[in-house]
């Protein structure tokens, strides 16, 4: 299968996902207008790797900040995750906060609260 | 032009760092975004608050750009327009002002969802948020009701707003958000 890669741009995420060995990386920040167009490609191509997914599915979101808009899109990949989970794969997802971002730490509690997919707490140092 | 003066002395006491009124579209977030990124970037604040400022302010602009977008009772010109200011007090306390045109009959929708997330607490408007985000509905446009709950549970102070009747049909809506330090 193929790996779908969309490069950053200053108002959306890197997306790293390949199929081949079940990673997903987002990273950078997630601010678009339309947010609902841009994850649909992650949505899908998740839906596709449910029907012939790997053992282990690895997920590291590293995201500096996110819109309400992204929230529910977000959302709606973990959704799609935890589907993945309760399947044929284990799914571990990483969300990477800043220490002393209160407001990151905390959206991550918020979805770690609401999915049912191991959800770990991942804090970095300040750039 | 003795006008321009006054003014110029009304934002520089003000502390307006920077102000917008006009039709917002999505390059122009983009730009604003920009400038405020690095005149906070020059400013050397502490990441953290560079964050909150930065996010509130996202979430701010986007509401603008939805409602005006999505509004399609407003047709006069003027009544696209919004206007923007983000002030920056001696005390270093942030302060974003937006205020826009809203038609009469949706003024009731919004105040209740104002007073409702004013008279929240904190672990109140976590749990509405989460609420929302796992059961509302998404608009076509994305807004998802998400914003005023986001900005309120960011900010750390009550949601400052008025509504000013214009005619029959539109009101002005003024927002204030005052960013906790």
């Amino acid at each position: 299968m193929e790996e779908l890669v969309i490069e950053g741009t200053p108002k959306t995420p890197t997306i790293k996902f390949n199929p081949n060995n079940g990673y997903l990386l987002v990273r950078g920040r997630s601010i678009p207008e339309n947010s609902i167009e841009f994850y649909k490609p992650l949505v899908d191509a998740l839906e596709a790797y449910n029907k012939n997914s790997k053992p282990q599915t690895k997920v590291d979101i590293q995201l500096e900040y996110f819109n309400t808009s992204s929230s529910k899109c977000i959302l709606d990949v973990f959704k799609k995750l935890e589907v993945i989970n309760s399947g044929s794969s284990e799914v571990t997802i990483n969300w990477f906060y800043e220490e002393d971002d209160e407001d990151m730490l905390e959206a991550g509690e918020d979805y770690q609260a609401i999915i049912s997919v191991p959800f770990k707490m991942v804090e970095v140092e300040e750039d | 032009m003795d006008n321009i003066h006054d003014f110029y002395n009304m934002m520089e006491d003000g502390n307006i760092m920077l102000s917008f009124k006009g039709e917002v579209t999505s390059d122009l977030l983009t730009s604003i975004l920009q400038i405020m990124e690095s005149k906070m970037e020059t400013l050397d604040e502490p990441p953290k608050i560079k964050k909150k400022v930065y996010n509130i302010l996202v979430e701010c602009l986007q509401n603008l750009y939805h409602h005006i977008d999505e509004d399609d009772a407003l047709t006069a010109a003027n009544e696209k327009t919004a206007l923007f200011m983000i002030r920056k007090n001696d005390d270093g306390e942030y302060s974003i002002m937006t205020g826009n045109y809203i038609a009469n009959e949706n003024i009731h929708i919004l105040k209740a969802r104002l007073d409702k997330i004013n008279s929240m607490d904190k672990e109140e408007l976590k749990d509405y948020y989460k609420e929302v985000l796992n059961n509302g509905e998404m608009s076509a446009k994305g807004g998802g009701g998400l914003g005023m709950i986001d900005i309120a549970r960011k900010s750390g102070k009550k949601l400052d707003y008025d509504f000013a009747k214009i005619d029959d049909k539109f009101s002005f809506f003024s927002l204030i958000v005052n960013i906790a330090q």
